[in-house]
């Protein structure tokens, strides 16, 4: 009998942002309207269009503090984006109550079997560490200062560390977190942008709605604070136009008339989803139910989809499909949290999406804006956006907004945090390529 | 009610072998090989100058309907628009394209695109401070701003083949692309057929595309020791299940296919090549570098597309022969791929796994890594539709600790109505693909 349908709940979020690792740090900056963006620590990026990202400091948040000590020599070959993913794993699975490999039982004994738990974490193009790669690079130098590739080939490379590649295959993530947790279920790397980490919620969902898995380890990370990736961010007119002088809590503005785009960002995180039968016989607390899911591609004009179009049928296909799935009325639906990134071509589309959705209500359909914390954090942002979500649903709170405006017809306003009482919240990311996704999240019964 | 049908409607591939399925397929069975001096750069002093590239007769606008609107694409999508549009032609959907673009979606296992290494190699170097050790960000922002390509860099991130496709074939569905390393096509198809199944789409184009032949992708699997270094002829480097062998050898490319429910197919009068009954998927999460050393990983990956298609892997079937005919190997040639692939084998199969013929392709087409497992799916097809099986060719002297039937060297005919695709990716996944000859 093919169980494609299992019902699915989320017991545990790990959220990794600016503010910290864990849902706590998050909330209490998305309560108090507080900003996550400032000046770049690691590079001097005022040659680029924005002096200021939205980066995670280093004082809140050590890898090494959270793998299990016989892990601690593998933290060497980890980019920064699997440290975010490592991170956010172990706070997911403390926070579900699990017990994993990581946790070193002295009797074994683990909450699920290693064959039962699977492993979704979407990745970015992940840029290699500027300064580790060109002091190899310099030792290949022509007289002229160029590059001599044939010195490069016959003994240059061998200035690079053996693992090297190792710490940029978009698959390390999950490779790290499923050795540290051992999972060894079905595991799988999503590579969509900013829908790589609701792409494979989605993906984790139907592995554990088949039967595949019991439980899986889901999201996403990345960081596009370094200089490839905010030049890339620059080139696909994502990045505000902005000085040194600029107010950095001010930058990002979601669906704001005013809006003068975004900034580059670093984070993510893993949830903990299990088989509503699994959460139940271990007697686990659900944060929530995932109650739906759909993806979409965006008809893209230009191809590579960097320009988003205007009308938002692509991201409004994923989130119908979602609703659908979930067996969801657009008018049941109590909020939102879009991707809004303060970039004017996507907030419109969004905007259109959202109207087009869920037609006159859109005004009063609140947004949780929370890209003024996270920046455009790509493969991690649906994860910061799902965890988000599930917190305003246990707990009944509204974060505050700010920047924004009403100007689209969507409510993004600035607003205090506020109770309401939500049962059913929408997530949705579109990426930079026209693929979309859209998950439907609803209150713990 | 009981899941619904899954068919192939349409193959193609770019590879070094070429760029069209009968001229790629005939020099698979004349076990020929597509390895050569690497020509994309200039790879002399390299520790590994050789490579199966796609030549240079390769036009993907030769295939497409506009090529204006693929103006900017990086290899790796040209090789997938070249392969996605031969599969998309044979399945018949170019003439009457589906009705509903949403119910056409893509899932992709495509590789990121090729660095602009000279842009990006000079701009670090210029910006570079030798008595610090450390990068100037305001002179690396001006230089790499005024020498990099807007589009180049934005044709990079690895979901591009994927819009590409999408754009080119008006796919409005479910879209994903995965990417975990050389198991990710088998696994873009696994979970290309698990959509399907569900019933969210009725259509789906799968497969991959990728080309690490670039200084930094040869760099890096050079510093792990996985390629072959061998001297001489390079036709003779990739050496799979050989006693020395030495690691293998890149190629570059695309496999694409139609994948429809079987009713959908019906409907509209296409002719289904083959059907994937099953699919498997596993995780090591044992080292970033070793595979589990017993094969269990790979194993649990072959048992659950067995189980899924409803092969019990120790009943011969009514003729007598072992349930599956053919396993297209992963086979990479690597000391350790092959003897736990091995392992792995005889862990699912028993004392069956020698009647089991199993070739590895990539001793001539090379590795394609991100792509290995759809021109892997694809030649199971073939086998399926022609009886025949490539062979693993430079097998004159098989290691002594491997003994499977590998197909050494020579084409065999064989009547195969089961086939088995195996790709395991560094990092620990492996994935496990049952396809079957299809019967109405």
């Amino acid at each position: 009998m093919p169980r494609q349908n299992r019902r699915v709940v989320i017991t545990g979020i790990g959220p990794i942002a600016p503010p910290g690792l864990g849902i706590d740090a998050i909330w209490s900056a998305l309560l108090e309207g507080r900003s996550g963006v400032g000046p770049c620590s690691i590079f001097d990026i005022s040659g680029f269009r924005c002096p200021f990202v939205a980066q995670l400091p280093a004082d809140r948040f050590d890898v090494k503090q959270v793998v299990p000590k016989s892990y601690r020599k593998a933290t060497k070959v980890m980019s920064r984006d699997i440290e975010l993913a490592v991170g956010a794993a172990h706070e997911a699975v403390r926070a579900a109550g699990l017990i994993t490999k990581a946790h070193e039982p002295a009797d074994g004994k683990v909450t699920i079997p290693a064959d039962r738990m699977g492993c979704h974490i979407g990745a970015g193009l992940i840029a290699a560490e500027e300064n580790e790669l060109t002091a190899a690079l310099a030792t290949s130098r022509k007289a002229d200062g160029g590059f001599d590739i044939a010195a490069w080939g016959a003994t240059g490379m061998q200035n690079l560390t053996p693992l090297w590649m190792l710490k940029y295959l978009p698959n390390m993530l999950a490779c790290h977190v499923t050795i540290c947790h051992d999972c060894q279920g079905p595991s799988n790397t999503i590579t969509c942008g900013e829908a790589s980490a609701l792409l494979s919620v989605g993906e984790s969902m139907r592995v554990i709605g088949r039967g595949a898995a019991d439980a899986c380890l889901s999201g996403g990370a990345e960081s596009k604070v370094n200089l490839m990736a905010i030049l890339r961010q620059q080139f696909a007119g994502r990045l505000a136009q902005a000085t040194a002088s600029d107010d950095p809590a001010r930058i990002v503005r979601p669906f704001a008339k005013d809006a003068i785009g975004g900034v580059a960002g670093e984070g993510g995180g893993i949830l903990v989803l299990e088989a509503a039968e699994s959460a139940e016989a271990r007697g686990a607390t659900a944060l929530a139910e995932l109650a739906g899911f759909g993806a979409s591609q965006s008809f893209c004009a230009d191809t590579v989809g960097a320009d988003p179009g205007r009308d938002g049928e692509g991201i409004a296909d994923a989130v119908r499909a979602a609703l659908d799935d979930a067996g969801v009325k657009p008018d049941q639906v109590d909020a939102v949290v879009p991707f809004g990134c303060g970039t004017p071509a996507l907030d419109a589309a969004e905007a259109a999406a959202i109207r087009g959705v869920f037609g006159a209500r859109a005004a009063q359909l609140p947004l949780l804006t929370i890209s003024t914390i996270t920046g455009n954090c790509g493969a991690g942002f649906g994860a910061v956006a799902a965890s988000v979500a599930v917190q305003a649903l246990r707990t009944g709170m509204l974060p505050a907004r700010v920047n924004g405006d009403a100007s689209q017809g969507v409510d993004a306003a600035p607003v205090a945090a506020r109770k309401a009482d939500l049962k059913t919240v929408v997530v949705y990311t579109p990426s930079l390529g026209g693929q979309n996704a859209a998950i439907v999240l609803r209150r713990a019964s | 009610m009981s899941e619904p049908r899954i068919v192939v409607t349409g193959i193609g591939w770019v590879t070094g072998l070429g760029h069209s399925i009968e001229s790629v397929w005939k020099r698979l069975l004349a076990a020929d090989s597509g390895m050569e001096p690497t020509t994309r750069f200039d790879a002399r002093t390299f520790p590994t100058s050789f490579a199966a590239e796609v030549k240079k007769d390769f036009d993907f606008r030769s295939f497409v309907k506009d090529p204006s609107v693929h103006a900017t694409a990086g290899l790796n999508s040209q090789f997938a628009l070249g392969a996605a549009s031969q599969a998309w032609k044979q399945s018949g959907l170019d003439v009457k394209p589906p009705k509903d673009p949403r119910r056409v979606g893509l899932y992709l296992g495509a590789g990121e695109g090729v660095l602009d290494f000279d842009n990006y190699v000079a701009t670090m170097l210029h910006a570079w401070d030798g008595a610090t050790g450390k990068i100037d960000g305001v002179k690396w922002a001006a230089r790499g701003l005024a020498s990099m390509d807007r589009l180049k860099e934005i044709e990079q991130e690895p979901n591009m083949p994927l819009a590409h496709l999408a754009r080119e074939f008006n796919c409005r569905g479910p879209a994903y692309n995965c990417l975990t390393a050389c198991a990710a096509s088998t696994q873009a198809i696994g979970e290309a057929f698990s959509i399907l199944r569900r019933g969210d789409a009725d259509v789906m184009i799968s497969g991959g595309t990728h080309t690490m032949i670039h200084p930094l992708g040869v760099t890096g699997f050079n510093r792990l020791t996985a390629l072959s270094e061998r001297k001489g002829d390079p036709t003779e480097a990739s050496r799979p299940f050989s006693v020395d062998r030495g690691g293998f050898v890149m190629g570059e490319g695309s496999g694409m296919v139609i994948l429809e429910t079987l009713e959908h197919a019906m409907a509209r009068g296409a002719t289904p090549l083959a059907e994937v009954m099953g699919y498997g998927s596993s995780c090591d999460a044992y080292r970033i570098t070793d595979i589990q050393p017993d094969g269990r990983g790979a194993a649990v990956a072959m048992l659950a597309a067995l189980r899924q298609a409803g092969i019990d892997p120790h009943a011969r079937d009514a003729q007598g022969r072992p349930p599956i005919q053919y396993i297209s190997a992963h086979g990479t040639g690597t000391k350790e791929n092959d003897s736990i692939e091995t392992k792995a084998v005889k862990r699912v199969f028993g004392d069956m796994a020698r009647d089991i013929p199993m070739s590895s392709i990539k001793s001539m087409m090379g590795h394609l890594i991100a792509a290995a497992g759809s021109v892997e799916f694809i030649t199971c097809v073939l086998a399926i539709r022609d009886g025949m099986l490539p062979p693993t060719r430079n097998l004159k002297n098989r290691d002594p600790e491997l003994d499977l039937d590998y197909v050494p060297n020579q084409t065999r005919a064989a009547k195969v109505d089961v086939c088995l695709s195996n790709n395991f990716g560094f990092g620990g996944q492996n994935d496990a693909l049952v396809v079957t000859r299809f019967r109405g």
